[in-house]
Formats: C-alpha cells, sequence, structure tokens
C-alpha cells in the first residue's frame, strides 16, 4: 500500500479553517484559567483571532477554484471574500454585544467561544466540496447556536425557544441528512462536483432524485427561516438574549446562502427546473406571511424576525432564478441584508440599560428628542431594509428583482414590488414612533463609544453603499463569474 | 455444513431470541439487558464476516458505553409503565397500519431477490493479510480526514456547550477549598470576648458548680 503524502492533501489552502480551529483551542484554554475580573483577555483574544483568520485568509486567497483534502474542501474567490465578510459581521456582533454582557452579569468566555465555533461552521460551510463537509458545517453552526440562545439560564423565555430550536433543528438536520442519503444512493458521490456529472447521468427527472431534492430543500429552508419552516424564527429571536439575537440574525445567514449556492447552484445545477419551482413556492410564501405577520408585531426584536422571513424571500428569489446573475444579486442582497440587520441589533443593544431591554417599539419612543444622530441612524436602517432609495438596500432589491424578471417570472417580481409596499407600512412606523411621539422617559442614551462609533460607521455604510453601490456589485461580480 | 454456518445460524437464533425479549420484556432494565445481549451476539456474526473492526467497536462504544448510560437512565428514573400504556388502545391502529405497511415493504423486497432481480454475487474473500482495521484507519485518515476532523470539532463544541448549559458554581457548596483552609487564620474563625471572670452566685444550682 502507498504510503499517502502529506503534501497530497493540498493543506495550505485550507489555513483558514486550520488557524480558526488552533484560534478556538487557544481561547477556550485560556479562558479556563481567567478570573471574572480579567475576562476581558478572551474577548480581546476572540477579536485577536478574527483579525488573524482574516489576514490568513487574504494571504492565502486564491483566484481560482481549488481544492483541498481529497475533494472535501473549496477554495475560490467567492469563498474567500464571504469568510472576511463573515469575520467582520462576527467581530463587530462581539463589540455590540460587549456593553450589554457586562451589565447583565453574562460577560463569559463561552459566548465568544460559542461565536467562534458557529463561525468556524459558517467558515466549513462556505469552503464544502462535498455533502458530508456541508452537513457537518450545518451540525457545527447549529450546536453553537442551540447553546447561545440557552446562554442566558436564569431566563426562562431563553431555555424555552432554545429547547424549540434545538428539536425542530435536530428534525431538518435529519431531513437535510435524509435528502443528502437519497442523492447519494442513486448517484453514488457525495462530492459536489462528481455530483454534477452524476446527476445529469443518472437523470434529473429521476423520482428518486426529486425526492431527495424535497428533503434538501426543506433543510436548506429550515437553516433560512423560510415558510413553512419558519416558525423557529419568531420564538427564537424573541427569547433568545439580544446579543445572541443579533448573532444569529446576522453571520448565519451568509451560511444559509452559501449552502444553497454550493448544494442547488452547484451540485445539483442539473435539477434547476425542479428546484426553481419549489423555491418560487418558498419565496412567495415568506414573503406573504413575513410582511403581514410583522405589522401586527409590538415587539421590535419579533418583528424583526418576521422582516428576517420576507428578506430570506428575497433572497430566494435570486436564488431561483438560477442565473448566475440571479446568484450574484443574492449575494449582494445577503451581504446588504447582514449590514442593515447587525445595526438594527445594535441599535437595540445601545438603547438597552439594566433592566431594560429596549426591544419593544414603543421603547424607541421621542428617540429624536433623546439622541437626534442615534435617530437618525435608526431611520437609515429602516428606510435602507424598507427598500427606500438612495440606501443599499435598494440596489439590493432591485438587483433580485431584475434577475428574477430577466427569467420571465414578471408575475413573481411583482408580487415581491406589491410585499415590500406593505412591508414599508411597520418600518416606516418605527420611524413615526422616533420622531413624532412623545419621549416615555428622559433618560440619556447611555451605550459605550466604541458602540457608537460602530454604529455611526453602520449606518453610514448603508448609506455610502446606498449612493455607491458600484463596489459592492462589483465585488460580487468578480468573485461569482 | 461447514462450522461457519453452524455458528452463524446458531449466533442468529440466539439474537431473534434477544431481540423479541427486548420488546417483550416487562422490565425495561431486563429489556436494557437483552439489547446488551443482542448487541454481542451481532458483534459475533460481525466477526463472521471477518469485519473484526466494526464487531470490537460494537462491544465498546455500545455495550460499553451507550448501554451501560442507557441502564443509568432506566434505574434512576423511575419509569411508571402504567401511564406509559395509557394511550395504547387509542394508537394502536396506527400502530397496526404501520406494521403491516412494514411488513408488506420488507416482503416485497425478498419477493424481488426471489425472482431473481438485483441479484447480488457472493462477497469475495478477502486475501491473506488483509486488515479490516488497517484499512479503515486508512480511508478515515486520508480521504475522509476532513470531516473526520470536524466530527473532531463537534465533539469538542458538544463538551463545551453541555459544561455552559450546565456548570453552576452555586454558592453555599461544601466543596473543599484546601488553599483557603490553609490561608486561614484565627480571628477569622473564632471571636474572642473578653470579659470580666464571674463569681457564682448564691442563687446559681449546685450541680453547675466545679
Amino acid at each position: 500500500m502507498s504510503e499517502p503524502l502529506l503534501s497530497s492533501l493540498n493543506l495550505s489552502v485550507a489555513s483558514a479553517e486550520i488557524f480558526m480551529v488552533c484560534a478556538i483551542c487557544v481561547v477556550l484554554l485560556v479562558d479556563v484559567f481567567l478570573s471574572d475580573r480579567s475576562r476581558w483577555v478572551t474577548y480581546a483574544l476572540s477579536l485577536l483571532s478574527l483579525v488573524g483568520a482574516a489576514i490568513v485568509t487574504v494571504k492565502t486567497g486564491v483566484s481560482a477554484r481549488e481544492t483541498a483534502l481529497e475533494g472535501a474542501y473549496v477554495a475560490d474567490p467567492m469563498g474567500d471574500v464571504l469568510k472576511l465578510f463573515a469575520y467582520g459581521t462576527v467581530a463587530v456582533a462581539f463589540m455590540y454585544s460587549h456593553d450589554y454582557l457586562r451589565r447583565r452579569g453574562l460577560f463569559k468566555g463561552e459566548y465568544f467561544l460559542l461565536g467562534l465555533t458557529a463561525l468556524l461552521g459558517i467558515m466549513v460551510m462556505i469552503s464544502a466540496g462535498s455533502l458530508l463537509t456541508v452537513y457537518l458545517g450545518v451540525e457545527l453552526l447549529s450546536l453553537s447556536l442551540y447553546a447561545m440562545v440557552a446562554f442566558d439560564r436564569d431566563s426562562g423565555v431563553a431555555a424555552e425557544s432554545a429547547m424549540k430550536y434545538f428539536v425542530l433543528g435536530a428534525i431538518a438536520s435529519g431531513t437535510l441528512l435524509y435528502g443528502f442519503s437519497i442523492v447519494y444512493g442513486l448517484t453514488g458521490t457525495l462530492q459536489l462536483d462528481e455530483l454534477v456529472l452524476a446527476v445529469r447521468e443518472v437523470g434529473p427527472d429521476r423520482i428518486g432524485l426529486i425526492f431527495g431534492l424535497a428533503f434538501i430543500i426543506a433543510g436548506i429552508a429550515f437553516k433560512f427561516g423560510a415558510v413553512p419552516f419558519h416558525m423557529w424564527v419568531p420564538d427564537v429571536y424573541h427569547g433568545a438574549p439580544t446579543p445572541v439575537t443579533l448573532f444569529i440574525g446576522t453571520a448565519p445567514k451568509i451560511a444559509s446562502y452559501v449552502l444553497a449556492i454550493r448544494v442547488l447552484a452547484e451540485g445539483l445545477d442539473a435539477m434547476v427546473a425542479s428546484w426553481q419551482s419549489m423555491l418560487i413556492a418558498l419565496a412567495v410564501l415568506s414573503m406573504i406571511i413575513g410582511n403581514v405577520v410583522a405589522i401586527a408585531q409590538t415587539n421590535l426584536k419579533r418583528m424583526l424576525a418576521y422582516s428576517t422571513i420576507s428578506h430570506v424571500g428575497f433572497i430566494l428569489l435570486g436564488i431561483l432564478a438560477g442565473t448566475g446573475d440571479g446568484y450574484r444579486a443574492a449575494m449582494f442582497y445577503t451581504l446588504a441584508y447582514v449590514i442593515m440587520a447587525i445595526g438594527s441589533f445594535g441599535m437595540i443593544l445601545l438603547l438597552s440599560r439594566e433592566g431594560f431591554e429596549a426591544d419593544r417599539i414603543e421603547d424607541f419612543r421621542g428617540l429624536n428628542r433623546k439622541s437626534p444622530w442615534f435617530a437618525a441612524v435608526m431611520m437609515m436602517l429602516m428606510f435602507s431594509t424598507a427598500g427606500v432609495p438612495p440606501f443599499v438596500g435598494f440596489w439590493a432589491k432591485l438587483a433580485v428583482l431584475g434577475a428574477v424578471v430577466d427569467v420571465g417570472l414578471v408575475w413573481l417580481a411583482a408580487v415581491a414590488v406589491l410585499l415590500s409596499v406593505v412591508a414599508a407600512f411597520y418600518y416606516l412606523r418605527v420611524i413615526k414612533v422616533m420622531y413624532f411621539d412623545e419621549p416615555a422617559d428622559s433618560l440619556a442614551v447611555e451605550g459605550g463609544g466604541v458602540v457608537r462609533a460602530l454604529l455611526t460607521v453602520n449606518g453610514l455604510a448603508v448609506l455610502i453603499l446606498g449612493i455607491f453601490p458600484g463596489a459592492l456589485i462589483d465585488l460580487c461580480a468578480r468573485v461569482l463569474p | 455444513m461447514t462450522i461457519t454456518e453452524i455458528l452463524f445460524y446458531a449466533f442468529s437464533a440466539v439474537l431473534v431470541v434477544a431481540a423479541l425479549g427486548v420488546i417483550t420484556a416487562r422490565n425495561p432494565v431486563h429489556a436494557a439487558l437483552f439489547l446488551v445481549f443482542a448487541f454481542f451476539n451481532s458483534a459475533v456474526i460481525w466477526l463472521l464476516l471477518e469485519a473484526e473492526f466494526l464487531a470490537i467497536v460494537l462491544v465498546l462504544v455500545y455495550v460499553g458505553a451507550v448501554m451501560v448510560l442507557f441502564l443509568f437512565v432506566v434505574m434512576m428514573l423511575d419509569v411508571d409503565l402504567a401511564q406509559m400504556k395509557e394511550g395504547f388502545t387509542r394508537y394502536a391502529p396506527l400502530g397496526i397500519i404501520i406494521a403491516v405497511l412494514v411488513v408488506v415493504e420488507i416482503g416485497s423486497v425478498v419477493w424481488v431477490k426471489h425472482l431473481g432481480v438485483g441479484q447480488q454475487s457472493a462477497a469475495v474473500a478477502v486475501v491473506e493479510g488483509y486488515s479490516n482495521t488497517r484499512a479503515l484507519g486508512e480511508l478515515l485518515y486520508t480521504k475522509y480526514l476532513y470531516p473526520f476532523e470536524l466530527a473532531a470539532m463537534v465533539l469538542l463544541l458538544a463538551i463545551v456547550a453541555a459544561i455552559v448549559l450546565t456548570m453552576r458554581h452555586r454558592a453555599g457548596l461544601k466543596a473543599q477549598d484546601i488553599a483557603a483552609q490553609v490561608a486561614v487564620r484565627a480571628k477569622d474563625r473564632i471571636r474572642i470576648v473578653k470579659m470580666d471572670a464571674e463569681k457564682p452566685s448564691e442563687t446559681s444550682s449546685p450541680e453547675k458548680q466545679p
């Protein structure tokens, strides 16, 4: 038997993941020996490892598709860009959460550690080359998130939503795995690049394959939070501590996008006709339920949860177009959405105080009197999320709708436009409450300097990317040719 | 019949009996022990099929770890059988339908085999010196190295998550802290009160006097 050479594994391509695993182990070990007073070291180390991972990713960036570890790992420019975005998102999420966690006595190393393992799961999914890797990435991410939701052990609501999330998530993972196993059984391969050919050989219209595809779609839809697999979204967003909601609402969306791209667009691209119709149903339902139910919400976290569901519908619109334009538009939408969502949840964290969550819409009453600047930032974020020009959310919606119209689904674009008009109502309500209602108290906005500065940058990013959307669009076009 | 075949049938028969025991035993502890017995027998059948690594893993992992844990749970939780059987008649029709479906499925698979469709050729005898364990190991550490390492990360995460969610530093625990015991000083433990010596008064009872 020939001895396998280490060099044939092409390990250097996967340096970012290897670095991240080492960093996680270091953070874990250091955290054990820290006293509660010096817990900031864990926080600093976590941020440092994110910076390190970014440097490693840039240094080992690839200009074309490369595989490693016997095809289980794929590196491509899209993966590099998405990874860098994921690092940034997680770093911003950590920094937003810092003050809140400190005030609530939740400032423990495990929040950061679980955040980093979730990030590792996202990275694994981003560069997954086989269905097995995809699944392990999904598990790594989901398990971290379940634990994060239940992180505040004194909160009954959090424990309940974690339990719901765990049970439903386990079923969804099982569904995904079942779909993978059927596809594997019929094609005989787990490798995504071999799957492309094998599916054509077997025949994309084979009933067994479509049966397996339906299970895969159900699993993906659950991870996205698309209707009718959305039941966990409002409860988890509402029940989890706000920093965890912020985390769940942002970085994992990148993972969901990449999950759909790797499995559907890369692995099963021959079956586009089958998954297109399934995704149309999911997208339309998500936009309807998400936008209509969001109107009735009084809790801002719950409202943003339903708004997420409707945005997922838009991301799915881009993917279901099944064209390069559509994938690019969906990527642009995902990245824009992550920037907007992290800002909106960041505002809740900024306004929260000791014993005050600031997660109801009425908690934003008269924010303009208390802090005109942060009212303006929130207004920009809400306008952008609603898709009002000149903010980035508008261009994201435009790109996705363009891709859908290009493949001849004009009615779908019309439905999407109509429902975004409905959506405008509840975003504008937040703005109305901030500008035209009397404040309930006269307490000034607390919040540390870092959070203030970051939120300012976050709000301005939404505006600047909206005025100059070219840079981000070009980036998506360059990495997804 | 060769000796292998005799062994196979013997162990298979015991396996079937043990499996029946799992679902018929009234006592949950007995059922769990029957399951252990069934695992042992299937491990032997795997050995007969020359899958010695899987056989050993089955015994080590399932019998050694999983079933013992299971027994602990069964013994520690006071399972009320009467309560569990409450919905029996209500769910019986559904159970019967599923049972019939499974029997029909198994029957059809066996029938198709019998008709000669999808006939499998007999397994090729392995060459001399072939090691099951070595072959598995080589595959795990080369082709499936990445998933293998990721699975290790998932396990590490599971440990961390379990500890995060269950470990609590409660106040008032009687745990021993040796450093604190050594560092303790007399004035932390006892309060020395200066007071004047008292004479025994006339009225006090005689037995209290020294």
